[in-house]
């Protein structure tokens, strides 16, 4: 008789939780299922260029001094709106000129040839192909787009600077502060970044999604040539059929898609 | 007589009560009956021609941002930057250069309901909110 009311009680118990349980996960459910759009139909743009890797080759031998390359720089950096610090400490650079030494040097050599001596290089975000940065970042915000970019999504960085610290060539800048200031014109076409953000180049990937080699390639005069790394016929791979390249400090294994004539 | 219970300084206490009850609920009296206006968002010219957004205006006023979370990501993430509509229009999925091209007055159409609502999107703090030139 007590064993059978016992069992009765906790029966009743367990019933009325379950009873009690329902509305409350029906509400739950209902709270998640927030959305009351269509299913949004998305396409890429026809005219957009297509790549397995992108890359580009720097022909430096149609450089003689930092006048050719400003022209380059300034467009790049007119675009994009990257602002122009004053202070070396805080400057923002997407693409910007190296000496051989610096860019090199792992290639330095006792004597260089006159030419290559003090000749400004080119140098920008490699793009690499094994890139440590998209491996340092703990919130995806820079990652390896199927084309070959290493692209940062500006929404979700957080200003941790593991990138930087993981980027052996130096190409990511840090916004240590606001620098809608410091921007001269503004292209309201891209946006700018805020404070607190790391940015670098994207290889233009915004106007490769409607069609037009980068800025820098636009602006160099037949100097930078750009193209798919993965395809024997793209004019990249044309060039270094036939010429002799280098790349960036090789030997750390980072692959980089930015290949230099000497 | 003896049972009955003294209140020692009632007229102050109650006098006090009285003033407190009143200075707390100051500003729910003094506010009564002019509740802030629902805010009605002002559109430009080139909007009004264009008659209708990218989905109604019910599912805009309630989705936006969603939608613009969803477009930044398949913008940024997917390379997808063509958003095609139920009625089969095309557009190109930009904050900058899409939704701000037809809303370009910031301050009466987008700051109007988030003040109102008191959020504060950080959008503008790197999209570029366009010049006013719509003001004449």
């Amino acid at each position: 008789m007590k064993s059978s009311r016992r069992r009765f009680l906790k029966i009743a118990g367990i019933s009325a939780l379950g009873i009690g349980a329902k509305p409350v996960v029906d509400l739950f459910a209902a709270s998640g299922g927030h959305r009351e759009a269509p299913e949004a139909k998305v396409y890429k743009n026809e005219k957009a260029l297509k790549a397995k890797q992108w890359a580009m080759v720097i022909d430096t031998r149609k450089f003689k001094s930092s006048k050719d390359l400003e022209p380059i720089i300034e467009a790049c950096h007119k675009i994009h709106n990257v602002p122009k610090m004053d202070n070396k400490r805080h400057e923002i650079k997407w693409i910007w000129e190296e000496e051989f030494h610096n860019a090199f040097p792992l290639q330095e050599a006792r004597f260089l040839p006159e030419r290559i001596e003090h000749l400004p290089f080119l140098v920008l975000c490699n793009q690499c192909e094994n890139p440590p940065c998209v491996r340092a970042c703990p919130t995806k915000a820079t990652f390896k787009r199927e084309d070959g970019i290493v692209l940062m999504d500006f929404h979700r960085c957080i200003g941790c600077r593991f990138c930087m610290a993981a980027c052996p060539y130096g190409s990511r800048s840090f916004n240590f502060r606001d620098p809608r200031p410091f921007i001269k014109e503004t292209n309201p076409k891209f946006p700018t970044r805020m404070k607190g953000v790391v940015e670098k180049c994207n290889f233009c990937e915004e106007r490769l999604a409607i069609g037009q080699a980068p800025a820098c390639v636009e602006a160099s005069n037949g100097a930078l040539i750009f193209g798919d790394l993965e395809d024997p016929g793209s004019p990249v791979r044309e060039l270094l059929k036939t010429t002799f390249t280098i790349r960036r400090k090789q030997s750390l294994g980072t692959s980089p898609a930015v290949y230099y004539i000497i | 007589m003896s049972n009955e219970k003294k209140m020692f300084d009632g007229g102050k206490v109650i006098a006090g009560l009285i003033v407190f009850v009143i200075l707390a609920t100051f500003p729910f009296w003094y506010n009564h009956g002019k509740a802030a206006p629902i805010p009605e968002p002002k559109l430009t010219e080139k909007a009004k021609t264009e008659k209708v957004c990218i989905l109604k205006k019910e599912l805009m006023k309630s989705e936006h941002m969603q939608i613009l979370n969803d477009w930044r990501n398949t913008v940024v993430r997917n390379t997808n930057r063509i958003y095609e509509t139920p009625e089969g229009k095309r557009y190109d999925m930009s904050l900058s250069n899409t939704c701000l091209d037809c809303h370009s007055n910031k301050a009466d159409f987008c700051d109007k309901c988030h003040n109102y609502v008191a959020v504060s999107p950080y959008c503008w703090d790197c999209h570029i909110e366009k010049p006013k030139e719509t003001k004449e």
